[in-house]
């Protein structure tokens, strides 16, 4: 979850202030937006165009899992069919792996889609009359690859999604979740550097859609994979996600990871958003500790020294148990062998609220 | 004032113009037409009645299943029993040949006007003529610009034909999921292939029912075949009416039941085989 010092080639993907205006006189409402800035209402009234992606700007990085959260109607199914250019983005620029794929022509964003961004859809988009293996197969059959080749492949990724006793049935035989590990076998069959997932697991049930989004993180991360995963689900960004954009109205709120969300989220929106998520595992010792001069302040004779010890990354339930397992009057949050801070029991609780130690106040 | 106008009056000319100086075109038509035909007639007329049957229910048994097997060779059996076997193989040429056509014609037509609304409505009021106006009336030009025999027939058979495979074509390709168009665009497949691998199949059912629409429809036209000289079934029906024998004019009738209920299951199990392949 943590972040190092990424460079410009670590980028897989660079979305650059991307926009979609749909409707008739788009181009002119687009110039219109640019030069007076007018708002979605006003670009309605005045062009009957609806603004669906508006400004949306981040990046995605070699191996990371980027979640974009929204709800139905925030524009982010718009948004990851720009990525791939299924919808043509009215203005704005987006680079894959440094190339700008609005400049490709049509033989290139079909190699593009092809070989190194694959997606997998909300709705399967199994094809009926093929088995699960013809359907793995699918993306490589298009690609030309020789019916030898291509099944062996898409062998090693149903097996791979647990699916190695189902390649003869059809997809109508199968349960929804097992639909959608076809999906992603297929997604995976042509090696991509990025999977596009258009909220995949929107429609299971919660059992096995959590189950899912475990396999999903592990093997995309095994994998070495990026993923670009659209959910209307905040508890499915965070358990799935390294970084989160919160989108609403089109517009990207905010981006960072789930805890960040939660210490100090943007507006009240993602406030509202992030307050009913149980924040227990996602924030660490060291978004709650205290000062060591603060704590010395409040506690004069006490000694940082003879606490007990957690390391930053210790999550608040772990840091429950060992404030209740021990006798001093907090934790030494220890830092390369220094005592970077201290959690007492009154951080802690703002912890679990929500709310950042540190500054005392509301985040 | 008077304004009604007599569509007689110019269209009678334009035809004999079309008669006078391009005759040598529906000439050349007439006689490919013919020849399509014939040489059809004569591969199905020339070896003994039960060797087509064998060989159409052998081909169809390997193709489909036993059961259309045994009902296609029932329904040759029928059309020879009742001592119509010449007949009956002019109507299944003629109705193969006319089905071809209008399939030829309508699905490329239909795909196209699925993709372009301007185009569908283009159509729409042209397939609603060709298939309300009663086909007497386009035969008139027919039979000038052909005269009598089968080709006036064909032709009529494939403007009644064409309609529902173009209206049922357009709204099969219509009807092909939009994820399944999006799946195609995001494996970068390139049109042709989104075409034959994803819109076709997903269009499948929806076409065998304009098939088996068009095969019905071209038959019901075999009985006006027979009124222009064409022969065939539809020669025995008019020709039951004509001297009042309810006995011929039954046989015939029925021969033509059978033929259209072997068009009409081996084409529907034909196509749905191919639905239902297994893997390999």
């Amino acid at each position: 979850m943590t972040t190092g010092n990424m460079t410009a080639e670590d980028t897989l993907l660079d979305c650059q202030s991307a926009w979609k205006i749909f409707g008739k006189r788009a181009a002119e409402a687009m110039e219109a937006v640019k030069g007076r800035n007018l708002s979605k209402r006003d670009v309605l009234q005045e062009f009957n165009c609806v603004v669906g992606v508006s400004d949306a700007s981040f990046q995605v990085r070699r191996g990371e899992i980027f979640c974009i959260m929204g709800l139905s109607g925030s524009g982010k199914s718009t948004l990851i069919r720009m990525l791939n250019r299924l919808i043509e983005p009215t203005n704005g620029r987006i680079e894959v792996k440094g190339r700008d794929i609005g400049a490709m022509n049509d033989a290139d964003l079909r190699e593009l889609r092809a070989k190194h961004m694959a997606m997998v859809f909300q709705s399967v988009a199994l094809l009926p009359h093929r088995t699960v293996l013809e359907n793995a197969a699918f993306g490589l059959e298009v690609q030309g690859i020789s019916k030898a080749d291509r099944n062996a492949t898409a062998r090693e990724a149903l097996t791979t999604v647990g699916l190695g006793d189902w390649m003869d049935r059809y997809p109508t035989e199968l349960s929804g979740g097992m639909q959608q590990r076809v999906g992603l076998a297929r997604a995976l069959t042509s090696d991509p550097e990025i999977i596009l997932m258009d909220e995949p697991f929107s429609a299971l049930d919660p059992l096995i859609r959590r189950q899912l989004q475990d396999e999903f993180r592990q093997l995309t991360k095994d994998l070495g994979k990026s993923a670009i995963f659209i959910t209307h689900d905040l508890d499915e960004a965070i358990r799935i996600g390294d970084r989160i954009a919160i989108m609403k109205d089109g517009v990207i709120i905010q981006t960072g990871t789930a805890e960040d969300l939660i210490l100090n989220p943007a507006d009240d929106y993602v406030a509202e958003f992030v307050s009913s998520i149980s924040k227990l595992h996602l924030i660490k010792a060291h978004s709650v500790m205290v000062p060591v001069e603060t704590f010395l302040r409040d506690h004069p004779g006490a000694s940082a020294d003879d606490l007990a010890q957690a390391s930053p990354e210790t999550d608040i339930d772990d840091l429950i148990d060992l404030m209740v397992g021990q006798k001093g009057a907090g934790l030494a949050v220890v830092r390369d062998g220094q005592v970077a801070g201290v959690v007492t029991p009154a951080s802690l609780l703002l912890g679990v609220k929500g709310s950042q130690a540190s500054e005392g106040g509301h985040g | 004032m008077n304004f009604q106008f007599s569509i007689g009056a110019w269209l009678a000319p334009s035809v004999s113009w079309l008669n006078r100086n391009l005759h040598w075109l529906f000439d050349a038509i007439g006689r490919t037409v013919e020849g399509v035909l014939g040489a059809f007639q004569s591969v199905l007329l020339y070896p003994p009645a039960i060797v087509v049957m064998v060989v159409v229910t052998v081909t169809v048994a390997l193709l489909t299943s036993l059961r259309v097997a045994v009902l296609a060779f029932l329904c040759l059996g029928f059309c020879w029993l009742v001592n119509l076997w010449p007949q009956s193989m002019q109507t299944v040429a003629l109705v193969f040949t006319a089905v071809a056509a209008a399939v030829v014609i309508a699905v490329p037509l239909g795909i196209m006007a699925a993709r372009r609304p301007r185009l569908e409505s283009f159509l729409r009021p042209i397939l609603d003529i060709m298939q309300t106006v009663p086909p007497w009336v386009y035969l008139i030009p027919a039979v000038i610009l052909f005269s009598l025999g089968q080709v006036p027939a064909l032709i009529a058979t494939v403007v009644y034909g064409i309609p529902p495979m173009l209206r049922l074509t357009t709204l099969a390709f219509r009807q092909v999921p939009n994820d399944l168009l999006e799946l195609g665009q995001a494996i970068g497949a390139p049109p042709r292939t989104i075409l034959t691998k994803i819109e076709f199949p997903a269009a499948l059912p929806t076409l065998v029912v304009g098939l088996n629409q068009c095969i019905l429809l071209s038959l019901a036209m075999v009985v006006l075949a027979g009124l222009v000289g064409a022969g065939g079934l539809g020669a025995e029906v008019t020709r039951g009416l004509t001297r009042m024998e309810m006995g011929l004019g039954l046989r015939a009738g029925l021969a033509i039941v059978a033929i259209a209920l072997l068009f009409d299951r081996v084409s529907r199990a034909g196509l749905q085989r191919r639905e239902r392949k297994p893997a390999g």
